[in-house]
């Protein structure tokens, strides 16, 4: 029984998983059970106050002596590198792009929960974890999902002082809204830009920094590989992308807050340089990566068009709040002008079959729904060109509509241009169609992935010394994140908890002085070389970006809403020769001395190729459905996603296995001792 | 739809530049300005030609990373940036002209791509509220007056892309320096840095380069996030009470 390995006298909710089913039999081997080493005991409500206590100081004198490596500067990264500057340390930050304002948090649009319970309508740290621990399926940590409550009230208040402009009420005070999946208004937000507000604030706090000689900024910087050293992490390999100068930089500590790796599905709503490299890279030196599986999908985003398109855009959730989704009932309506379909002829499916939440369910539910409607044939707008799992090329309309008509009735239209405005006119940019005149339509994409470096309860990963925050991390959202968590998540990450954990990490330093000719340094650096030196090399006829256009297509099919045991085996074959063909026959121009989007294009391919080996792996091994992970083998008799709580209630960590060796699999059992683990039901 | 596209080719900061001609057919209407991009370079690849080097990220309006003159115009011809600008409004047979940002504070990098690092140190010359993690009061300790915080918002919008500048015949960035003192100076807890903010932001943008405002107004009509002329007079007035209370 689990609860041996509990104190405190705690009582375990649910017994430890044991895994009766073998999918990726042969595509794996079992490793060594995973215990978070760092896991606080005690009452839930106390743990992060004690583990804040217990955990040592540095003095301020020693600060200056110490030094952090920080890659990334959205949420997660800029907000750490802010506070740790303020705190005193050395700070060197990195991004790829040429500012640390453009990070891909900026382009988050719905809003950042917290449990201030300023409606007064019965919101708490407890619901907002119970609500994230059940939105997530229970595949998160309950100690982390606490913790993530706990801070999201001092988050706004930061936020706030920081001159964030968030909505506000007549009467000055901050406004709020509820979002999808959750009955309590505890949404703080900023029209659809509330990403980029809580971004600017970050940025300019390190900027901040910047200016008082504490944060050292490095811009147009990719980091291509993490230095170990005698077992710890000591610093990174960077590329100069302007110069293609390969650089060491060496630290006391190293952080990794370099967001999701969502691209591996080539479209998705991720910015377009959204890469895995910097967490790869780590994995491959020794870092697990956990539930790489885990995909968000989001309902709501502009369909594809086309061959060409090279990215998709999201319409905020927020508008399921006033939007009724519906197909027509018969598919000779679909070519039709919506206006001219009656009511008696559409079908509002989500109102339909889940009349309690009706189109403000949870995410992958309407992902799911809106993808069945499709595969049906119901589905509306442009056909476009896709290949089924028999192998055969067909069109079909990935589209359905997503109908403010009634809502433009009822408040009429200043109310929703004031409400939604925004997103609206981006809607009207990019279709060049009316969203006030005609339905919008939507279909679901790759959006967010809970997947991610394993981190033990301090953010450290399973090499000591590197650290991983925000969406870069497996932790907090389980197998499904609500929506307006993520920034609630990168943030909490990089001002309140990291700063807090890092500490007792640094309490032991400043390490021993590492030089520039440590073997470990000269090994790196090698590696970087050799790796450039091959994309350069290569000189075959295929570009880059048809290897990761061809990858994407292998994800979305087999590894995407919907997976099965045949399809990931299908994958892992493709992906397979995809890699062989890609060593061999890739093309990259120009030199590796300069600027060069194609080189750095080849790196990231090339690492996305290898995760998404891993992901269809991990999906092949969890036979059970569970938030963004639906396997058809797992589904209840009316299609619903079926847990195996006794099978799979695990976190899988899974260990670089080498490059001809097969991927290890450590099991982290989740054990919950306050809250009970429940079917999710929206009906 | 075919297209004739001149292009400013440059290999980096020293090298000189010239404007090449490439013919492209199969455009389609849906496709952004820059897939349309993306398709030539795919096409150049394949001639064994380098492709057209550009910023560009989010490709949904918010990063403020695309930064392209298309026929002259900052983002092209509507108001909106490069990335959400669409096909669809260009004609089969056209020849377009693409240059990068045009500014002596925003140096050529390669090809399309500029170095916007001006506008990082102008931010960090005073373009914050010095609030440590930690220390903040409670949200709604400091009531903010709604209509306020709207104008704050609506100016707190700007991307930094660079689109103001760009279209200025001076090469002023005072559009966005005026979006960020506006957008602190409406709020309260920006005021204790009100005055010593503009004085050392204003010194940081002219210490940069970027030429004076004559009120010419472009700026405005280019900024894709429809940033006011009015913040330009914000910024004059905090500065003239900012000299005239001796920060």
């Amino acid at each position: 029984m689990a609860g041996s390995t509990l104190h405190d006298g705690l009582t375990p909710l649910n017994a430890a998983p044991e895994q009766t089913s073998d999918d990726a039999a042969g595509y794996y081997t079992l490793g060594e059970k995973l215990v978070d080493a760092k896991a606080p005991t005690g009452p839930i409500k106390d743990r992060w106050t004690t583990r804040k206590f217990e955990n040592r100081l540095v003095n301020p004198a020693n600060r200056r002596k110490l030094d952090i490596i920080i890659v990334g500067t959205g949420l997660a990264g800029g907000a750490a590198a802010a506070t740790l500057g303020e705190a005193g340390y050395n700070v060197k930050s990195f991004c790829y792009q040429d500012s640390p304002r453009r990070a891909h948090s900026i382009a988050a649009q719905g809003g950042i929960n917290a449990a201030k319970n300023y409606k007064e309508d019965g919101d708490s740290t407890f619901r907002l974890f119970y609500d994230t621990v059940k939105g997530g399926d229970y595949r998160a940590r309950e100690s982390n999902v606490y913790r993530l409550a706990e801070v999201s009230a001092n988050i706004i208040d930061q936020c706030v002082a920081q001159g964030v402009p968030f909505a506000r009420e007549y009467g000055g005070l901050l406004d709020n809204r509820s979002f999808g999946g959750v009955q309590v208004s505890r949404t703080f937000y900023a029209r659809g830009q509330t990403g980029q507000q809580l971004l600017l604030g970050a940025y300019q706090a390190m900027e901040r920094q910047v200016a008082a000689g504490t944060v050292e900024q490095f811009t147009r910087h990719e980091m291509l590989e993490v230095v170990v050293a005698d077992g710890r992490a000591r610093g990174i390999i960077a590329r100069d992308m302007v110069t293609g100068a390969i650089e060491t930089h060496l630290a006391d500590v190293v952080v990794l807050a370099t967001g999701g790796y969502g691209n591996v599905f080539y479209l998705s709503t991720n910015a377009m340089g959204s890469n895995v490299t910097a967490a790869w890279r780590a994995h491959r030196k020794g870092a697990y990566m956990a539930n790489p599986c885990y995909t968000q999908i989001h309902p709501t985003c502009i369909p594809v068009t086309g061959s060409h398109q090279s990215k998709l855009t999201l319409m905020s959730e927020s508008l399921r709040n006033d939007g009724r989704i519906w197909v027509p009932k018969n598919a000779a309506d679909c070519e039709k002008d919506p206006r001219d379909i009656p009511e008696e002829d559409r079908d509002y499916f989500l109102e339909r079959i889940y009349p309690a939440f009706g189109n403000l369910v949870p995410r992958d539910i309407a992902s799911r729904a809106a993808k069945y409607m499709c595969d049906e044939g119901r589905g509306v707008g442009p056909k476009v060109k896709e290949i089924g799992p028999d192998g055969e090329e067909r069109l079909v309309s990935r589209g359905v509509y997503l109908d403010l008509g009634a809502a433009i009735e009822r408040l009429g239209r200043d109310k929703i241009e004031e409400k939604y405005d925004n997103l609206l006119d981006m809607y009207a940019r990019i279709t060049g169609e009316d969203p006030y005149e005609t339905p919008m339509r939507i279909y679901p994409a790759v959006h967010y992935v809970m997947g991610g470096l394993w981190v033990d309860y301090e953010l450290q990963t399973s090499i000591p010394g590197l650290f991983c925050t925000g969406e870069a991390n497996f932790s907090d959202h389980g197998a499904n994140r609500l929506g307006a968590s993520a920034l609630m998540q990168g943030l909490a990450d990089g001002y309140f908890v990291l700063p807090n954990t890092i500490r007792d990490y640094l309490a032991d330093g400043p390490f021993e002085k590492i030089a520039e000719d440590h073997p470990a340094v000269l090994e790196a650096r090698a590696e970087v070389e050799a790796r450039i030196q091959q994309f350069m090399s290569v000189n075959g006829t295929r570009s880059v970006e048809s290897f990761h256009r061809e990858l994407g297509h292998i994800m979305w099919e087999y590894c995407g809403m919907e997976r099965s045991k045949e399809g990931l085996i299908k994958a892992i074959g493709l992906i397979r020769d995809l890699k062989k063909e890609f060593w061999s026959n890739v093309k990259v121009l120009g030199s590796a001395e300069s600027l060069n989007q194609d080189l750095e294009k080849a790196g990231r391919v090339a690492d996305f190729i290898e995760l998404g080996e891993l992901m269809c792996i991990d999906a092949l091994n969890r036979r059970e459905s569970c938030g963004g992970h639906f396997r058809a083998e797992s589904q209840t008799e009316d299609g619903e996603a079926l847990r195996h709580d006794d099978e799979f209630a695990y976190v899988a960590a899974w260990e670089w296995g080498g490059e001809d060796g097969s991927p290890v699999l450590h099991k982290e059992d989740l054990i919950y001792t306050a809250i009970e683990m429940k079917q999710r039901s929206y009906k | 739809m075919k297209l004739t596209l001149k292009i400013w080719r440059q290999a980096n900061a020293s090298a000189e530049g010239a404007v090449h001609t490439y013919e492209l057919d199969g455009v389609s209407q849906d496709m952004s300005f820059l897939e349309m991009l993306d398709l030539l370079n795919e096409q150049l690849l394949t001639t064994g030609e380098e492709p057209v080097a550009f910023d560009s990220d989010c490709r949904e309006g918010i990063c403020g990373t695309c930064s392209l003159m298309i026929n002259g115009q900052a983002h092209g011809p509507e108001v909106t940036t490069t990335c959400q600008l669409h096909m669809r409004s260009f004609s089969d047979g056209d020849t377009i002209t693409i240059e990068p940002w045009r500014a002596d504070s925003f140096p050529v990098v390669k090809d399309l791509i500029v170095d916007r690092s001006a506008f990082d140190r102008i931010i960090q010359s005073g373009g914050f509220i010095s609030a440590n993690t930690g220390s903040a009061p409670e949200a709604n300790s400091v009531p903010a007056p709604r209509d306020k915080a709207q104008r704050a918002f609506n100016v707190a919008t700007c991307i930094g892309c660079g689109a103001c500048v760009a279209a200025c015949p001076n090469g002023s960035a005072s559009l966005f320096l005026g979006a960020k003192i506006t957008h602190l100076g409406e709020l309260p807890q920006g005021q204790p840095e009100r005055y010593g903010r503009v004085t050392s932001m204003v010194a940081q943008h002219d210490h940069e380069g970027f030429g004076g405002c004559t009120n010419i107004g472009e700026c405005a009509a280019a900024c894709p996030k429809e940033i006011p002329l009015d913040v330009i007079s914000q910024l004059n007035k905090d500065l003239r009470t900012a000299m005239f209370k001796g920060f």
